[in-house]
């Protein structure tokens, strides 16, 4: 299902956008801040140093009822073994074993419903996916009318605290609801950053009082889509349409983590024979972190060759990392070159830029587990 | 004495005697966002009016920058290459990228002034 390409959607938080003088840009299908007055550098670092808060409200939110664990039916994740109050990562695939998005699901305590949580571009699409292959057994609805906030960083946790007490009990890839400032929401343990954080849905017409309350403390600055990109970079993290999309499949994104071990021996999700096949015997290219020498950035769609001048890849994310005052990227190479450590060049503005590949997270990770 | 004229790329020269300046507008520098690297030209490099001669990189995208009037490139900023924040700081002073003998003052003439530079940002 194609958006409108001429009418852009607005989160519950655009007229505070604006006030806080965001760079407003389209973004799948939305009108989004990019960046605030403070710029890209200093909102990505001010994250990893106190507490960033992002709108990431553009994001689908559904609830599935009915037999949940029909959702196997389009993930290789496992959902039947999901505990209470746990969240989990998961792939969608399509028919054919490739990737048609990623997503987050959770088990709320004493709750029959599932909450999954799937990106902004791809939201429509994955919907009427879903609802199409478990028609029968299950039931999705979207809830579009939510609002989805990200409270990311070392402070993060301390901020929530005051907002709603007894919060930070929640350790890594859990997921409560809880009371925050005296209005309901669904709390996880999570985010896109490497950091600590949390992700946080409410209703979207108690987003703007609660963004509020934490644009009040001290800690917390608001962070736009530039600063979100170059936090999930340094993480290793991909960004579907970019570094994974309906091209790749789960072996070569090396996402065969996010495939549950009963999973892999019932080989009941889509493409699961072929998909464990590649598992045994490796795929032609393998997604992997890359470090350019010196201070060049190497953008996505940049050509990765063997030292030989042969091209072997391509980089999928690339741009400079602000923790590590260096560029960054990820991308695809065969995988005879995928090895940490291997040299490579990168053909940027027609030089060989030259590059390692290195293993992920550039920045660690300071998940609460 | 000097004179200064602007390019509708947001490009900004400005001539002593023979050798003319060249950097980015405040409002391109604004517009970039964070500058992380700049690719400048070597001393020597022939350019033409219009044509690219250095590359600025913010976090967000890549950015060639063009020459506003040909010549020969006399010197380029290396403080930018350890210092690429420079461009954000004061893009119109320190943040130049790199000098060139002019070799047509008629293409440094017919550029912008300062109030039709203005005057053009305005209309954006």
């Amino acid at each position: 299902m194609a958006l409108s390409t001429d009418i852009l959607r607005r989160t519950p938080l655009y007229a505070l956008h604006l006030e806080l003088g965001g760079k407003m840009v389209p973004f799948a299908g939305y009108e989004m801040p990019v960046q605030y007055p403070a710029g890209i550098l200093r909102e990505h670092l001010h994250t990893r140093e106190k507490c960033g808060l992002f709108d990431v409200s553009h994001m689908g939110q559904a609830f599935l009822s009915g037999d949940m664990a029909a959702l196997e039916r389009v993930t290789p994740a496992d959902v039947a073994g999901l505990k209470e109050g746990m969240q989990r990562y998961g792939l969608l695939l399509t028919p054919a074993g490739t990737i048609m998005d990623d997503f987050m699901f959770s088990r709320l305590a004493g709750e029959a419903d599932l909450y999954l949580v799937v990106n902004a571009g791809t939201k429509e699409a994955d919907f009427a996916y879903i609802s199409e292959k478990l028609k029968g057994a299950a039931t999705l609805m979207p809830r579009l009318d939510r609002a989805l906030l990200a409270l990311q960083g070392p402070a993060a946790a301390q901020v929530l605290e005051r907002h709603s007490p007894g919060i930070s009990d929640l350790t890594f890839m859990k997921v409560a609801r809880a009371t925050l400032a005296g209005v309901p929401a669904i709390i996880s343990r999570t985010g896109y950053t490497g950091e600590d954080g949390f992700e946080i849905s409410i209703e979207g017409s108690d987003a703007e009082y609660v963004a509020r309350a934490f644009l009040g403390e001290a800690e917390v600055m608001p962070i736009g889509l530039g600063a979100r990109d170059s936090l999930r970079l340094e993480a290793g993290l991909c960004l579907y349409g970019h570094d994974m999309d309906e091209n790749t499949n789960p072996v070569e994104a090396n996402l065969v983590w996010s495939i549950g071990k009963r999973r892999r021996e019932v080989q009941d999700f889509p493409a699961g024979a072929k998909i464990m096949d590649l598992v045994a015997n490796g795929t032609p290219t393998k997604r992997v972190g890359i470090r350019p020498e010196g201070r060049a950035p190497a953008r996505e769609g940049t050509e990765i060759t063997d030292k030989s001048g042969r091209i072997i890849g391509k980089i999928t994310s690339g741009g400079f990392g602000p923790s590590l005052n260096a560029p960054v990227a990820m991308g695809y190479v065969e995988s005879a070159f995928a090895a940490d450590g291997t040299a490579l060049d990168l053909m940027v503005r027609g030089k060989l830029l030259p590059a390692t590949v290195t293993r992920m997270p550039f920045v660690p990770h300071t998940y609460r587990r | 004495m000097s004179e200064v004229r602007y390019t509708d790329q947001h490009e900004w020269i400005r001539l002593e005697g023979d050798e003319a300046t060249i950097g980015i507008t405040k409002f391109a520098a604004e517009s970039l966002g964070d500058v992380v690297f700049v690719e400048l030209p070597a001393s020597g490099k022939a350019v033409v009016a219009g044509g690219e001669a250095a590359v600025v990189e913010s976090v967000k995208a890549a950015s060639d920058i063009y020459a506003p009037a040909g010549g020969t490139v006399t010197i380029a900023n290396s403080m930018l290459e350890a210092a690429p924040s420079k461009v954000n700081e004061d893009p119109e002073g320190e943040g130049w990228f790199f000098k060139i003998k002019l070799s047509n003052k008629d293409e440094f003439t017919k550029l912008m002034d300062a109030v039709a530079y203005a005057k053009f940002v305005g209309s954006l």
